[in-house]
């Protein structure tokens, strides 16, 4: 039986505060495992299909095989338990998973038949082919394994910005928000930023005041903060994990 | 789900790290610096019109240990009024959940850096004292610093002295604890302005402060036992840093020894002065009971080293007595010789 599984799906089944999904996807209740892992893989499968293609060199179509069954692994076997938060980032976990996977797969030169009694995600592979085209040289990511690594976080954090932005869309529309969210795809997701239109063109452009347009900004700004540090709290098993993880994915260093 | 390019989540970064202001009487102007508890902001105060130093922390963490640990240090510096202390003035929760306070803006420079700026021993040391004042008048209100450092204080453009970062304070006595009514205390309070509701608890065997200026008794995490005489330790290794540290020729006739100028520097190393060296020593002995009793015990006997007179640090012998005796009434024996021997200039010339 095959079950296909949405990804990064809209907001609302998560309550507003959101649990650890690395503690849930080793809950005894198998519907709350399931939506654990489901989120997880949402945040990872990109990064995942990526890492897969520049490290492991593997083409477009077995790529997207080993993304596939990696992931259905991850569902029907219990790897997450053997996750310590103390001793590893949950990506760089993932990665050293998504290694051995590789390497028993080929070790084993046989592949099980992809979808047969697994679960399948219905995953985007053309998006993900498609940024990977406008990533950096392969042999710039590839060049150490701390750039490996920089690579990792950087997709990561691309692919929890980009389910945030997703929900955020899906949430301003909701709520009759459409401005709001319309201004900040203008001034923090388009363009380069430098040619920006100013606040007063745009109060004109929406027909609002130009206080409105800084404090529809504000919100969006505030709204998109705090549903990623929500998605990236389901990704964290422990307050400290998240604290860490937080402070590099809002890129604030301590000095 | 549409591609985010680098440039879009760097700006995402950025609008996500700044602190969402709205609601508040503040503007941001730029980021000061960054640290282990949250971020330090350069405001300005719309209803007064000053600029203002805003430290938030970097996350919406309400009731946790870090943002009970901000609160707390914001109300101790409330209960600290003097002019070596940063005076806060208003604590808070922003719209984004982020606890901040806001403080004095110090516009002046880091002791570890203008430290390479004073020239003579005499400059650090004034400096020196006035440390030992703000750590004296908070020892008083029963209140350790616990991470004093040259990179905790301050030095102003006139020479003020301000000891900041009181994260890791202790409250050694229960009436300089903070009190849960904020508004009691005198610190201005914005609108959602959290309490401190339980004191912060420091478990044995934390270890808060850092290597180089901590007690070693702090080192080994002996957190009830600590007193006055952890900070002496570190008031002694700041005090050691200012004599050994390399001295730079200061321009002539500056009583800051150029704060706040830029000049031609030499970099001869001086070596500290045996009596002051001593001092140090004496401050940061292992066994806090052989440490200075009190930091007024410590900054007297840099004062008596300043008027040349002995200290109870270093026991001297007849010729260093000689010696220090002559060094602080050269004025004195330099007029009187002058007086003698034009006297006697004055004798052999009517006699011829």
């Amino acid at each position: 039986m095959t079950e296909d599984t949405k990804m990064g799906g809209p907001a609302g089944k998560f309550p507003a505060t959101r649990l650890s999904a690395v503690l849930a996807a080793r809950s005894d209740d198998p519907a709350e495992r399931s939506r654990a892992l489901e989120a997880i893989a949402a945040a990872y499968w990109k990064p995942i299909y990526k890492y897969l293609r520049i490290r492991w060199g593997k083409s477009n179509e077995d790529a997207k095989d080993l993304t596939q069954d990696f992931f259905a692994k991850l569902f029907e076997k219990d790897y997450l338990d053997d996750f310590d938060p103390a001793k590893a980032r949950l990506r760089t976990f993932l990665r050293i998973c998504a290694d051995r996977f590789v390497a028993n797969e080929a070790k084993a030169a046989k592949r099980l038949k992809r979808g047969g009694g697994a679960t399948h995600l219905s995953l985007d592979f053309d998006a993900a082919e498609n940024e990977l085209q406008r990533a950096e040289p392969l042999a710039q990511l590839t060049a150490s394994p701390e750039s490996v690594d920089d690579f990792l976080e950087k997709e990561f954090i691309r692919s929890l910005f980009g389910l945030a932005v997703d929900q955020l869309r899906s949430e301003c529309e909701s709520r009759g928000k459409q401005i709001h969210f319309r201004l900040f795809e203008i001034y923090d997701l388009e363009g380069d930023g430098a040619s920006n239109a100013s606040y007063a063109e745009l109060a004109k452009e929406f027909r609002i005041a130009p206080t409105d347009v800084t404090n529809y900004l504000a919100f969006a700004r505030r709204e998109f903060r705090r549903i990623a540090l929500e998605r990236l709290r389901e990704m964290t098993a422990s307050e400290e994990e998240f604290r860490r993880e937080a402070r590099a994915l809002l890129g604030v260093i301590p000095e | 789900m549409n591609w985010l390019s680098d440039e879009a989540i760097a700006r995402l970064q950025t609008a996500s790290a700044l602190p969402d202001l709205a609601g508040t009487r503040y503007r941001l102007v730029e980021r000061i610096g960054s640290g282990g508890m949250g971020t330090v902001y350069l405001a300005e105060d719309s209803t007064l019109g000053r600029r203002v130093a805003l430290k938030i922390l970097d996350l919406p963490e309400l009731r946790t240990e870090l943002s009970e640990r901000l609160l707390r240090e914001a109300h101790i510096l409330a209960r600290l009024e003097h002019p070596g202390i940063v005076p806060v003035h208003d604590v808070g929760t922003l719209a984004d959940g982020r606890v901040f306070y806001a403080m004095k803006f110090v516009e002046g420079e880091r002791l570890d850096a203008l430290a390479k700026r004073i020239g003579a021993i005499h400059e650090r040391l004034r400096i020196f004292q006035r440390i030992c004042e703000a750590v004296a008048f908070a020892h008083a209100r029963g209140i350790l610093h616990r991470d004093l450092k040259p990179e905790n204080i301050m030095v102003g453009p006139f020479g003020e002295v301000l000891l900041m970062d009181w994260g890791v304070a202790k409250i050694l006595r229960e009436d300089a604890a903070p009190r849960e009514v904020h508004a009691s205390i005198g610190v201005e309070t914005s609108r959602n302005a959290p309490t401190v509701t339980k004191p912060l608890k420091t478990e044995h065997g934390t270890i808060l402060g850092t290597p180089g200026y901590m007690a070693p008794e702090q080192a080994r995490g002996e957190i009830e036992g600590l007193d006055e005489r952890a900070d002496i330790y570190s008031l002694g290794a700041i005090l050691k840093f200012l004599v050994a540290s390399k001295k730079f020729d200061a321009p002539q006739g500056s009583d800051m020894g150029g704060i706040g100028t830029k000049t031609a520097w030499s970099t001869t190393t001086a070596p500290a002065p045996k009596a002051v060296a001593a001092i140090a020593q004496k401050a940061m002995a292992e066994e806090p009971a052989h440490r200075y009793a009190s930091v007024s015990d410590l900054a007297q006997d840099v004062a008596r080293y300043l008027d040349g007179a002995p200290v109870s640090a270093y026991p001297e012998n007849v010729f260093q007595k000689a010696a220090r005796w002559a060094t602080r009434y050269r004025v004195a024996i330099g007029l009187v010789l002058a007086y003698l021997i034009v006297r006697a200039l004055l004798l052999f010339w009517l006699k011829r």
